[in-house]
């Protein structure tokens, strides 16, 4: 019987089969320039408390200087009791997340356990160095497991750190002041909500790559409390005007009707089961 | 990272200039002009200052908006208030819009080796008493518009400004001509907009509405995030 492995150990030494390609592809572009990665211009943090790990992120994804998405997701799903924020390149956290997760479920399904946080932060570990840096991916993983809770942060190149508090993101400094002044061990669950709350706001009003609201998610020994938004921007667009079109304001230059011939060639009907 | 391997030495060239964002807008109407501006001041992905105005009175029916690089809009300002000064000494009156665009043209121009780093658009009366916008590009090339959006959010405000004053890429719509209160919510919606999705735009508005009666001031809170 084959145990279907968790990963597939990769070829030995570093691997730049893309490299070449990429340099190609460079000349292809006008002006020598590869569309530029979305990045998410982030303020991230993780807190250690008693009864488990608080994670926070804000909500904004900016494509250099425009925002791209007023309301996207930063803290990812990794394992029942694992959850990670990422910042840096969007599609790499995002990828480079469902990818631990997938083979983390893989592990419990063999296993018949949860996977605990080394598991994972290893495998992170592995995978970004293998890449030396190229998958931008700066990642905080907060979980709990039989051995304790935990927050650990992963970066690109495949540092890692285990810490009892920590923000990143380009609103980091920002973020990390008020965590400095306010985390103390061993913080009750509302102290430490409001905490990593008043830090992911410090890094929305001093950075203009954070922005929005603001998600928060609570892993316990009892399970998770992922509330998305737990503060909602305090901005609302409050535009006076109606801006409507009445139908017919957009010239109609040219219309060309196709009618699609369609044939029956086979009917089937299949009764769904529904109990 | 694009190069894996060192290549020798390496050489940080100093740049006299730095992009410190910021969007300015101007509307000429029948017997009025508009030049708006945010207040936000910011470098790189941090804030200066929530409170610092592009809109800068230059006469009693003239106002120019400066964005682009900070240093150089404060330093352009000043030359031009010598300058409108020592206009006024000479031909005992005062510059008129035309005659203001003109001469900034040519300050421009004399430096077109070493722009300044500044997008400028004035709005004011002309000397019939007409709204006028005159806009610049850094080296000194003008024209007079209706309407004009520069700065970091110029490209979102344009087309919105294209459509509503414009009244282009719109069939069988009246053609009416801009009031002023429609045209100073038109200005505070755009901005409201422009703040939602450019990093560079926020904090306040700063509205500055001149008419024949004299220059009115407005300012209304912007998102700050």
């Amino acid at each position: 019987m084959a145990l279907s492995t968790v990963l597939e150990t990769p070829g030995a030494g570093f691997n730049f089969d893309n490299a070449a390609r990429n340099a190609a592809l460079e000349g292809l572009f006008e002006g020598g320039q590869t569309p530029k990665p979305l990045k998410t211009g982030t303020t991230i943090a993780g807190v250690v408390f008693k009864d488990g790990v608080v994670l926070g992120a804000d909500t904004r994804a900016t494509s250099s200087d425009v925002v791209a998405d007023k309301m996207c997701a930063k803290i990812h799903y990794i394992s029942p009791n694992i959850y990670c924020c990422g910042a840096g390149t969007a599609a790499d956290t995002e990828k480079t997340t469902d990818i631990l997760s997938s083979n983390l479920s893989i592990f419990s399904l063999n296993s018949g356990r949860n996977p605990r946080m080394v598991m994972a932060v290893n495998i992170l570990q592995d995978m970004l160095y293998r890449y030396h840096g190229q998958i931008g991916a700066n990642l905080i993983l907060g979980g709990v497991d039989c051995t304790g809770n935990h927050l650990y942060t992963v970066g690109p190149y495949g540092s890692v750190n285990k810490v009892p508090y920590l923000a990143m993101g380009s609103g980091d400094l920002a973020a990390l002041g008020i965590l400095e002044d306010g985390f103390k061990h061993d913080l009750e669950l509302e102290k430490a909500k409001e905490l990593v709350r008043a830090a992911i706001h410090a890094g929305i009003m001093s950075d203009l790559g954070s922005g929005n609201n603001i998600d928060i998610c609570v892993i316990t020994k009892e399970g998770v409390d992922y509330i998305r938004p737990y503060k909602e921007s305090e901005y609302k667009d409050d535009r006076k005007m109606k801006y409507k079109y009445r139908p017919g304001t957009t010239a109609v230059l040219t219309e060309k009707v196709v009618p699609l011939n369609l044939e029956v060639v086979q009917e089937m009907v299949q009764k769904m089961e529904t109990v | 990272m694009k190069d894996y391997h060192y290549t020798g030495a390496v050489e940080n060239r100093f740049s006299p200039y730095a992009f410190n964002g910021g969007t300015v807008l101007a509307v000429a109407g029948e017997d009025f002009a508009i030049v708006a501006s945010d207040t936000r001041l910011s470098e790189g992905y941090s804030i200066h200052s929530r409170d610092s105005p592009k809109c800068y009175k230059l006469t009693d029916t003239t106002v120019i908006g400066c964005s682009g690089f900070h240093g150089d809009c404060l330093t352009l300002t000043k030359i031009i208030d010598a300058r409108l000064k020592m206009y006024k000494h000479s031909n005992n009156k005062t510059m008129t819009s035309g005659a203001i665009a003109a001469m900034l043209s040519t300050i421009l121009y004399s430096r077109r080796f070493f722009p300044y780093y500044v997008y400028n658009i004035i709005g004011g009366l002309d000397e019939e008493g007409k709204g006028a916008v005159y806009s610049f590009d850094p080296v000194g090339s003008y024209q007079r518009d209706t309407y004009k959006a520069g700065g970091s959010a110029s490209a979102m405000l344009q087309p919105l400004l294209d459509n509503q004053i414009g009244f282009k890429n719109m069939e069988g719509v009246q053609h009416v001509p801009l009031t002023r209160e429609k045209a100073v919510q038109l200005v505070k919606d755009v901005f409201i907009s422009a703040a939602e999705r450019d990093v560079y735009t926020g904090d306040a508005l700063r509205i500055c509405i001149i008419t024949k009666e004299g220059i009115k001031e407005e300012t209304i809170p912007l998102r700050k995030d």
